[in-house]
């Protein structure tokens, strides 16, 4: 607070300055700070403070989520399976989400699409769909959380990430397998190690025993029953093993990074 | 003799002037900030997926959108974790829930509330809480407790899904959170209005006489 006291210039309007600031700002940045800004109003009526100080509690919540990103690192558990349903349990029908409609999901050509392997891996051939279609697959019925809060269960068969990185000889020790996907205005998502390691995380390419569908991320979705579903990337057109933090679509609007659940 | 008497009187009426002792005033106003945190960013994350024909209006909410809302919530669940567990340690290690809360019959919670509805209630005494204070303090305590287990439960489904279990699942833990916030609400509607109506109690929690 008299950090930027100290900034303010005596004779400035103080709301004009902090508009200029938000100008200098990139889009996405902007946009969150002048959400969290009218939020912040209700804080300011509890403590007092002035609205610029919203650039340090936004500072102090992002430190405070990055520290969450350590603590959930810490407890998780590489042998704790999700647990597991039978098919009466399938929510049918399954829904649809995405921060786009579904007439606006990406239409991917399964015959020309090939999922490119960059990174630390050994080779870094791309596979065409054919080709992963033979490796072994194995079904899981397992819970998918939102972000948002609702669930849905939901039937995925595909072939366990940690299998395909063995293939492809990934460096295992690597911090992040960063996937990137088909979705309009790019959507990408960092995945640690840990998780991309985990038994029940899979290269899924059906839902409920048919060929993964458009509205489920057809070609090739990434299903992680131990982390909510944002962190499930769908139409992924590649994978990046790498040490480098490379943010995603909705952890860098302010969605925690490990979100695992 | 008779001069020393009088003053051990004097100093034991001095002593026990002290009403709420200052742990328990910091403890106090530390949960109820953390409180109202958790709680108006809890509304905004409801909103994201409410559970039942309502949403609440933003003006009352902290975050500004859903991911601003998690961050707060996450942020203040640890002010609420360790405070909380302060005062659970101090207040078993010291017996003050023994003594303060304990025992609550039936009878007394009977005659106490009608005593307070017809405004027969004694306030003479702050330090002795009356069975309906004894009640709602325990109660209170209780649900605290369970609401943030139900939250560790929606957090991790996984990694704690022992515990997602013993509240009926993911779906029934959401529930389980959502009723012991509104449970909390209710409860600090009340203690406000009673607190701004007994003023010493009030001042009892600030300054601790």
């Amino acid at each position: 607070m008299g950090r930027m006291r100290n900034l303010l210039i005596p004779g400035v309007d103080k709301t004009l300055l902090v508009r200029d600031a938000v100008k200098t700002m990139p889009d996405l940045t902007r946009r969150r700070f002048i959400s969290g800004g009218a939020s912040l109003g209700a804080l300011t009526l509890l403590t007092g403070c002035d609205v610029t100080d919203s650039f340090s509690a936004e500072e102090m919540l992002k430190q405070v989520s990055k520290f969450n990103d350590g603590v959930q690192a810490l407890i998780f558990n590489p042998n704790a399976m999700a647990p597991t349903f039978s098919e009466k349990d399938i929510t049918k029908p399954f829904p649809f989400n995405a921060y786009y409609d579904l007439e606006d999901a990406p239409t991917v050509d399964g015959k020309t699409w090939k999922l490119e392997v960059r990174g630390l891996v050994e080779n870094k051939k791309s596979w065409t769909l054919e080709e992963l279609y033979q490796l072994p697959q194995v079904k899981q019925i397992t819970r998918h959380i939102c972000v948002e809060g609702w669930s849905a269960i939901g039937s995925w068969t595909g072939t366990p990430l940690r299998d395909f990185l063995k293939l492809v000889g990934a460096d295992t020790r690597a911090k992040y397998v960063w996937f990137q996907c088909a979705d309009k205005d790019g959507y990408n998502s960092p995945l640690d190690m840990a998780t991309a390691l985990h038994a029940q995380t899979q290269m899924t390419f059906k839902f409920g025993d048919e060929i993964l569908p458009r509205a489920y991320g057809f070609p090739m979705k990434i299903r992680v029953p131990t982390k909510l579903g944002f962190k499930n990337p769908k139409y992924v057109i590649s994978m990046e093993v790498t040490n480098d933090y490379k943010g995603g679509f909705w952890e860098d609007q302010g969605y925690n990074s490990f979100s695992g659940s | 003799m008779s001069a020393l008497t009088v003053s051990d009187e004097h100093t034991a009426s001095s002593k026990a002037k002290v009403i709420q002792p200052a742990w328990v005033r910091a403890l106090h106003w530390t949960n109820a900030f953390a409180m109202v945190l958790m709680i108006m960013s809890g509304w905004q994350i409801y909103n994201a997926s409410p559970l039942f024909d309502f949403r609440f209006s933003s003006s009352i909410t902290l975050g500004g959108w859903l991911g601003g809302a998690l961050l707060w919530h996450f942020a203040a669940m640890w002010l609420l974790m360790v405070n909380g567990l302060i005062y659970l340690t101090v207040g078993l290690a010291t017996g003050r829930f023994r003594k303060k809360l304990l025992p609550i019959t039936p009878e007394g919670v009977i005659s106490d509330t009608k005593a307070a509805l017809t405004g027969k209630l004694s306030h003479d005494d702050l330090t002795k809480y009356n069975y309906v204070q004894k009640l709602l303090y325990a109660g209170i305590i209780v649900v605290g407790i369970l609401i943030v287990l139900s939250g560790l439960a929606i957090w991790k489904p996984v990694q704690l899904q022992y515990l997602t279990a013993l509240f009926g699942g993911y779906d029934a833990a959401r529930y389980v959170h959502f009723f012991c916030m509104a449970a909390i609400v209710a409860f600090m509607v009340v203690h406000v209005a009673l607190a701004l109506l007994v003023p010493k109690s009030l001042r009892a929690m600030i300054i601790g006489r």
